[in-house]
């Protein structure tokens, strides 16, 4: 399961999803974001779930990929499923002990389980198809105007970038951890949650030194190839906005104005 | 490379990096707040490097060849003594990234110098921290590249690579900032056999074009490629000199807790003279 999370994981492609500006992408997977929680009801999730898709279509990436995302928070799905189903009062389905299903609570929890779907499905799209150093560019490029007001928009997108990277790097050094410690006799399978809790600090302890040790190696490794800072840095891929945004920032709009359109849907 | 090949027979026994006297302590806090030296890890070490050559540097671990590549481009600075490249000294901060934009490094471990996740964007970082003009960065990553076979792999993960593919997106990474000179810090020592000869070869193949090249390493086979080598013992050097005189002295180089290279114990395995020190002459002397 831990190699599981696409987030981060570029799929090389040369789709017109892939070749739209980063800037363009993040954006619009922030309208999607805010679209996810303007939506009230399921016609909206329904025809989010169609615009979903069809870019899906177009980036060409396969749907293994997309849906790979969604098992590694299957847990926080099913949690959510859960709490809704059993928390709301009203017409009662189903009953045992002080446990009852109502119908308003299906309702519920299928719409927040819906939404989370789509939200995860939203943002793997933008991770999927752009490739990191083209994100954290289009991060950079749009938080500059914000750092005359001290936010450090060059530091926040090298830190997005090392943290991209390393997260493959980082899974492996669990992995490796955890089979070490296995061979050592560690059980983190079985017991109740509080003893596979207490089971996990033999894991966490040795990854966080390790992870020093690496930002350490990596600070090193930076600095004998010049890395001062942002100061005078130039980019191989400048970042620009072509006609492809454009068409894109129409649809965009279009479907801000559906999604809104929507709520009134009966 | 940037020279040609005249440029470079007369430059090439010109002095590169000259270190005089080199002093590195490292020191610890102790209990009353007092800053002590707890070893001393570079002692009186002095050197030069001629430009074009190909040195290796080999001691046991802790024999602190580590610590005095990071001298050589300034990533440590020294207690005492200088280290000068091109005529800069390490320890004047003004010539810091002009230093080392012209010494680059390949460091041990893999992936802990990958910065990006992607081949070609990593192989960019160096140059555009130089502010190099975008159409010249491209041209330097894809000509980087192609010296280290890895062209067909730009636009891959760096996590999808083998350890010896990812040193030499490393190696690529050092080259595409055009130095003069490249420090390999035990390059191979991570890689299996394969990724160890690919390495090698590449490392070889850079000396040849023109690159100043150190190699620091703790394997006799790969330090003996080169055209001198330098033994550091305890912060030391311990010796200095070609690969043929020292493999004429078992007794030296055993002293310095090393090992010959396979050949050489074979050669003193079957009794030949201690001056045959390359495969001809034991071929030779076979005959």
């Amino acid at each position: 399961m831990i190699r599981d999370i696409t987030l981060g994981q570029y799929f090389p492609g040369k789709s017109p999803i892939h070749r739209l500006d980063a800037r363009t992408k993040i954006i619009a997977t922030f309208m999607f974001i805010v679209e996810m929680f303007i939506v009230n009801n399921f016609w909206g999730f329904v025809i989010a779930g169609i615009g979903l898709f069809t870019v899906i279509g177009i980036s060409r990436v396969p749907l293994k990929f997309i849906f790979r995302g969604l098992t590694a928070v299957f847990l926080i799905i099913a949690f959510t499923f859960i709490i809704n189903l059993f928390m709301f009062d009203g017409r009662i389905l189903w009953h045992w002990w002080i446990f009852k299903i109502t119908y308003e609570g299906l309702i519920r929890a299928c719409f927040m389980v819906i939404r989370l779907v789509l939200l995860i499905l939203g943002s793997s799209i933008l991770t999927l198809c752009t490739k990191p150093i083209a994100l954290t560019d289009g991060l950079e490029k749009l938080l500059r105007p914000f750092s005359r007001f001290g936010v450090p928009s060059h530091e926040i997108a090298l830190m997005m970038t090392i943290a991209l990277r390393f997260i493959p790097t980082l899974m492996e050094e669990t992995d490796k951890i955890i089979k070490a410690q296995q061979a050592r006799g560690a059980d983190f399978e079985s017991g109740n949650i509080l003893r596979r809790a207490k089971s996990l600090i033999p894991i966490l302890v040795p990854l966080f030194i390790s992870s020093f040790r690496i930002a350490q190696e990596l600070a090193l490794a930076m600095e004998a190839r010049c890395y001062h800072g942002g100061d005078g840095r130039t980019r191989m891929n400048e970042i620009h906005f072509n006609k492809e945004d454009v068409v894109a920032a129409v649809w965009m709009v279009a479907f801000l104005g559906i999604i809104i359109g929507s709520r009134f849907i009966r | 490379m940037r020279y040609n090949k005249l440029v470079m027979n007369k430059e090439k026994n010109k002095t590169y990096i000259s270190v005089h006297n080199l002093i590195v302590d490292f020191t610890q806090i102790n209990e009353e707040g007092i800053e002590e030296i707890k070893t001393r890890a570079i002692d009186d070490v002095s050197f030069d490097i001629e430009k074009g050559s190909f040195i290796s540097i080999i001691g046991m671990n802790g024999s602190g060849k580590s610590t005095l590549a990071k001298c050589l481009n300034g990533l440590i600075e020294p207690n005492s003594g200088e280290v000068i490249v091109d005529g800069m000294n390490t320890s004047d901060e003004e010539h810091l990234w002009d230093i080392r934009s012209r010494v680059g490094m390949v460091f041990q471990n893999p992936d802990n110098q990958i910065v990006s996740s992607l081949v070609e964007d990593d192989v960019a970082f160096g140059p555009e921290n130089l502010g190099v003009d975008p159409a010249e960065i491209r041209q330097r990553v894809d000509h980087a590249l192609k010296q280290v076979d890895m062209y067909d792999c730009k636009d891959k993960g760096a996590h999808m690579l083998s350890g010896g593919q990812k040193q030499r997106i490393a190696i690529a990474g050092a080259l595409a900032m055009r130095p003069d000179c490249i420090i390999f810090d035990e390059p191979t020592a991570m890689l299996d056999p394969k990724g160890k000869l690919q390495v090698m070869d590449i490392i070889k193949e850079l000396n040849r074009e023109g690159i100043t090249t150190i190699l620091i390493t703790h394997y006799m086979n790969e330090a003996e490629q080169a055209d001198r080598i330098i033994i550091l013992k305890k912060g030391k050097v311990y010796s200095d000199g070609k690969p043929k005189d020292l493999f004429s002295n078992r007794r030296l180089i055993e002293g310095a807790g090393l090992e010959m290279p396979p050949l050489i114990d074979l050669r003193d395995k079957a009794g030949l003279p201690e001056s045959a020190t390359t495969l001809e002459d034991i071929i030779c002397l076979l005959k």
